[in-house]
This record gives structure tokens, sequence and C-alpha cells, in this order.
């Protein structure tokens, strides 16, 4: 052992970076990893997914901090403790926040923006609630704490999925 | 919890890093060893003299090979060692040291080695193809996100709450470029960069444009811990761990005021507590918090309790987080400007740290005496902080 030089930041960092094109050369190789999965929903979720379908949203109370959570869960993770009462929502809301989005999930760039942002459900705690798109509003116009919808699939084609919830848009009522 | 009879005192004596990059041709095993070998070279030691290695590196789906640990293993120094892989998402830059750190503080181990690696560019076309499987499968994954979304959300949230304008936010991001301007090993150092540059960049969610965020980066970063039964035998110069915290929120984001981030501030309190600091704002000198995106600075900023919420914004127009400015944050250039190979940000979070307050920081050293610095590193799903205070004595 030595007493440790007196150079300190990486003045000669190793690495040798490579240019996109060189993918192509022998510097790398290819393959695909195929992978599927079946998750399981869980107790909570494939009642509130069954629910979707019916034009509901639902959450699970629980008993000791009174907070209904939205999405669902069987146990409360704060007091963890069981939830014991299902809740139905008005399914109304307000905008928690935002985003306008000119990438899509591959990060490529698309012209007509994807309107997408969290809602805080009326008739649960405060900034809860789920992640959605939002419609039948200008970019310019989305703000946070607007009072917002949903915007339901026709029944017949709800399948119980997230998606079943076309959008939400700007409260009309 | 006990935060004040710790058994040993652990002191930083060696960093290294490999140079950050959009792709690199070295594996991510030759990577871990440039990087291991620069920080023992620095140490004065060899890996004879390491009792134990932790790696840390983040999603195994950069990699398409679901066992990272034991696949890095003998590039980071680890083969016939006590060996352990950490993972906190980009939280791993600064929890893999912690974990080193309670391996040395727990009287067990006199000299360990911290590894982290990341090698972003192996998944095609882009990382955002991982990033997918981050997501909740049944609530998230149907509305086809892209994670730049849930920090796009984050930041109107914050930007709202606060009352924060999108300009001060851009000058962290023009900031951090030009300090980066210093960093052997950065990838997207700029000494021209300007204000409107950040604010005429492509839209990508907004209010994120693509130069509010770092870049996907190959690296490798690695710093040795000694005890303090050692550490003047390794150099005169050692830089002291003087309090580690960690905490996690809960992974219903959806459920969360993102606006705040109070699993920084309950990480930093713990961190503040064990070294004895009761004014943060006074006792320490400069910090390197987590700035992937240039929001992300100013909000870690205030959950260190370094400034009032909404008030970073304010100290950056000011000028005062400038490298030579009252309370310097990010002189290494930071994420945005050297790079962001997730987990090995090590090399220029905890190792920036260490060299500032080593003196040995070169072009990068920050004008004023300091003696107290803070590093953070945040990561999961937007709910994990891992805080060091480090000083030198
Ligand atoms: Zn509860």
């Amino acid at each position: 052992m030595s007493k440790s030089q007196k150079f300190g930041p990486p003045l000669n960092p190793r690495g040798r970076r490579l240019e996109a094109k060189e993918l192509e050369s022998i510097t790398h190789v290819r393959a695909k990893t195929p992978a599927k999965y079946a998750w399981a929903a869980g107790t909570a979720m494939s009642r509130f997914l069954e629910e979707l379908k019916n034009g509901k949203i639902i959450g699970r109370k629980c008993a000791r901090c009174n907070r209904v959570l939205v999405p669902p869960r069987m146990f409360c993770e704060r007091c963890f403790a069981p939830t014991t009462e299902w809740v139905y929502l008005p399914g109304t809301g307000v905008v928690e926040t935002f985003s306008i989005s000119y990438i899509d999930t591959n990060a490529n760039r698309i012209k007509e923006p994807i309107l997408v942002g969290t809602i805080a459900f009326d008739g649960a705690p405060p900034h809860c609630g789920i992640m959605h798109y939002f419609g039948e509003v200008k970019p310019e116009e989305l703000k946070i704490g607007m009072p917002v919808e949903p915007v339901w699939k026709p029944k017949e084609e709800r399948v119980g999925s997230v998606l079943d919830i076309k959008y939400f848009r700007p409260r009309q009522k | 919890m006990n935060l004040t009879k710790i058994r040993k005192d652990v002191a930083v004596v060696g960093a290294g890093m490999t140079v950050f990059a959009r792709r690199l041709q070295e594996t991510g095993k030759e990577m871990s060893w440039e990087a291991a070998k620069m920080a023992l070279d620095e140490a004065g030691l060899t890996l004879k003299d390491i009792d134990a290695v932790i790696l840390g590196s983040a999603p195994d789906a950069f990699d398409g090979v679901h066992k990272k640990g034991d696949w890095l293993l003998d590039g980071a120094g680890g083969t016939n060692k006590p060996f352990m892989r950490v993972y906190t998402g980009g939280g791993t830059a600064v929890f893999a040291p912690i974990a080193g750190w309670w391996h040395v503080a727990s009287g067990m181990f006199k000299r360990v080695l911290v590894v982290c690696e990341e090698k972003m560019s192996s998944v095609q076309p882009h990382a955002q193809s991982a990033f997918a499987h981050i997501w909740d499968p049944i609530l998230d994954r149907p509305l086809k996100p892209n994670l730049v979304w849930i920090f796009a959300m984050e930041m109107q949230r914050y930007m709202h709450k606060y009352n924060v304008r999108y300009e001060d936010i851009a000058l962290v991001a023009v900031k951090n470029k030009r300090n980066a301007v210093g960093h052997p090993c950065a990838q997207l150092a700029d000494p021209n960069i300007t204000l409107d540059d950040v604010i005429n960049s492509e839209p990508m969610a907004l209010p994120v444009r693509r130069l509010d965020i770092s870049p996907p980066s190959d690296g490798a970063s690695a710093i040795v811990l000694v005890s303090e039964d050692v550490a003047y035998e390794h150099t005169d110069t050692p830089v002291w761990i003087d309090g580690v915290g960690w905490c996690i929120d809960t992974t219903m984001w959806t459920n969360r005021d993102l606006a705040f981030p109070k699993f920084v501030a309950r990480a930093a309190k713990m961190a503040y507590e064990m070294a004895g600091i009761k004014n943060p704002r006074k006792e320490i000198d400069f910090a390197e918090p987590y700035d992937p995106f240039d929001y992300k600075e100013l909000q870690h900023l205030e959950g260190l309790l370094l400034a009032d919420p909404g008030e970073a914004a304010i100290m950056t127009r000011e000028g005062k987080t400038q490298r030579d400015g009252e309370f310097p944050v990010c002189p290494s250039g930071g994420l945005l400007g050297v790079g962001n190979p997730i987990a090995a940000t090590l090399g220029i979070k905890i190792g920036e740290v260490y060299w500032q307050l080593a003196r040995k920081a070169g072009p990068r050293q920050v004008k004023k005496d300091v003696r107290t610095g803070v590093t953070q590193a945040w990561g999961d799903l937007m709910q994990f902080s891992a805080v060091i205070v480090m000083r030198r004595r």
C-alpha cells in the first residue's frame, strides 16, 4: 500500500465513445428477448376493473385513517391494516397535474400532442386519483384545478380496463 | 433509530470514473473494471487490500440480462469476496455508497470498494423501451406512457404550487452544462449554451423540453471507503462520511402531491441529525443534488432544506448556485452536463463531493473554502432518496 496520489479528478478517464453507425459493425451482437406475461390484477383491482365496465369508479376505505384509497387496495399501507369498505365515487374530480406530450411511448415525436395527467377524484383525499388522458379541451386551456369528468366508451365496448374511460373532459354540468 | 453511536467513522480515500457517453465500446464489466482500478489507484490500494465489494446498477432491462449482480461481478472486483448488489433506481448512485458505508461503519470491514455501472445503450432503439417496464401493468401501461410524462407532471405541479417560472428552471440546465466544461468525462458540456437555447429546444412532454433533460449514457464510477482505523495510512486528506439517510414514499405516485419531495426531507433530516447539523443552510457549504432534469435540482435543494419551497429558483436566478456563487450547486456539471448513466452518476455525486473537499477538483474546484458538502440521489418511481453529508476535518 502507498499513500494516495495527488491527482484528483479522473484526468485521463478511459472509455471509447462509439458513433451510432458503429452499431452496424462488429462492435455489437443483436438479439431479441421474447417474453410474455399475464399479471394477476389482484383482489382489489379485479373489482375496480369490473366496476369500470359498469361505468363506476370505486375506492376502498381504511377505517383507521378514514382515507378512501383510489386506486383501491385491500390494505392501507400507512396503518398497515385491512381496508374495510367499498366506496362508489362520483367519478368527477379536478386536474391535479398534466403534461402536453409531443413524444409517444417509444420517444417518437408526434404532431398532435397527447394530453395526459392525473385526476384527483371528488370523494377521495386531496391529490388522490389516477393517471389518464384529457380530451375535448385545447392544450392551452388545460389547467391545474380544472373540474373534469370521465367520458366512457359505449357499454358494449368496455372490457374491464382503464381504457374503458376514453379520457377526462372539462366538466359539463 | 440510533443515529449517534456508530462504531467506526468512514472515509472516502479514492474515486474513479470512466467517460460518460451515449455509447461506449466497453462492456459493463470492462467499464466497471476501469472505474474500480482508477479508484484503487488513487487510494494507493490493490484489490487484495479490499475486504468487501458493493455493486450498484439500475434496471436489468437495460442489459437484457436478469442477474446483473454476478454479470458485472468480475469487473467490479467482487470475485471470492463478500459481495452484494444494491438497486434503488437513480437513487443507487448515492445509496450504493451508503451500503458500503454500513459495511465499514459496523466494524466488520476495514476497506470496501463501491462500484456503480450503467450501460443504457444496449437496449434498442432507445432506453425508453426498457423504462416501459417500470410502470404498473394494470393501471398505467394500457395508457402507453413515456417515462418523461411523470416528470413533466411533477414539474408542472411544482411550478404551479410554488409559483416557479420556467425561465428560472431552465437556468439550471445552462449552469450545469457550462459547469461540465471542466469535466474530462462530460457528454454534454457546452460553454456557449444560453437560456434561449433551452427555452427554444424541442418540446418533449411540456413543460419539459429536450435541454431540460439529461441524456442516457454508458459509464461506470467507483469509490474506496475505509475505516477510521486505517484512513490516514492511505491519504493525508480523507473525506469523512458524517451523515447518511434514506427514505422511500409509496409507489402509488398518483396518491401524492408531487410538488414537494417529503421523502428527500426525511432522508436529509436523518443524515443531518447523524452529522450533528442543526442549521443546514449555515453549516453546509455546497451541494451535489440529483439533477436528471433541471427542475429536480431545485426541488431537491428544497427537499434538502437548503431553500424554502420555490426559493431555489430565486437563488438560481440570482446566481447564488453558480460554482463561484455563495452556495455552489452541482459544480461537477451534474447529470445535465456530464451525463446520466443512472447508478454510475456516483462519480459526479459522492465522487465530486469527495474531490471538492479533498481539493482535487482541478478546474472545477469551487472558489470558496468548502469543508462540508451534501449529495443526494433520487430514484425508483419518483419516490426514493439517499443523502450523504461529507466533511473535511
Ligand atoms: Zn389507513
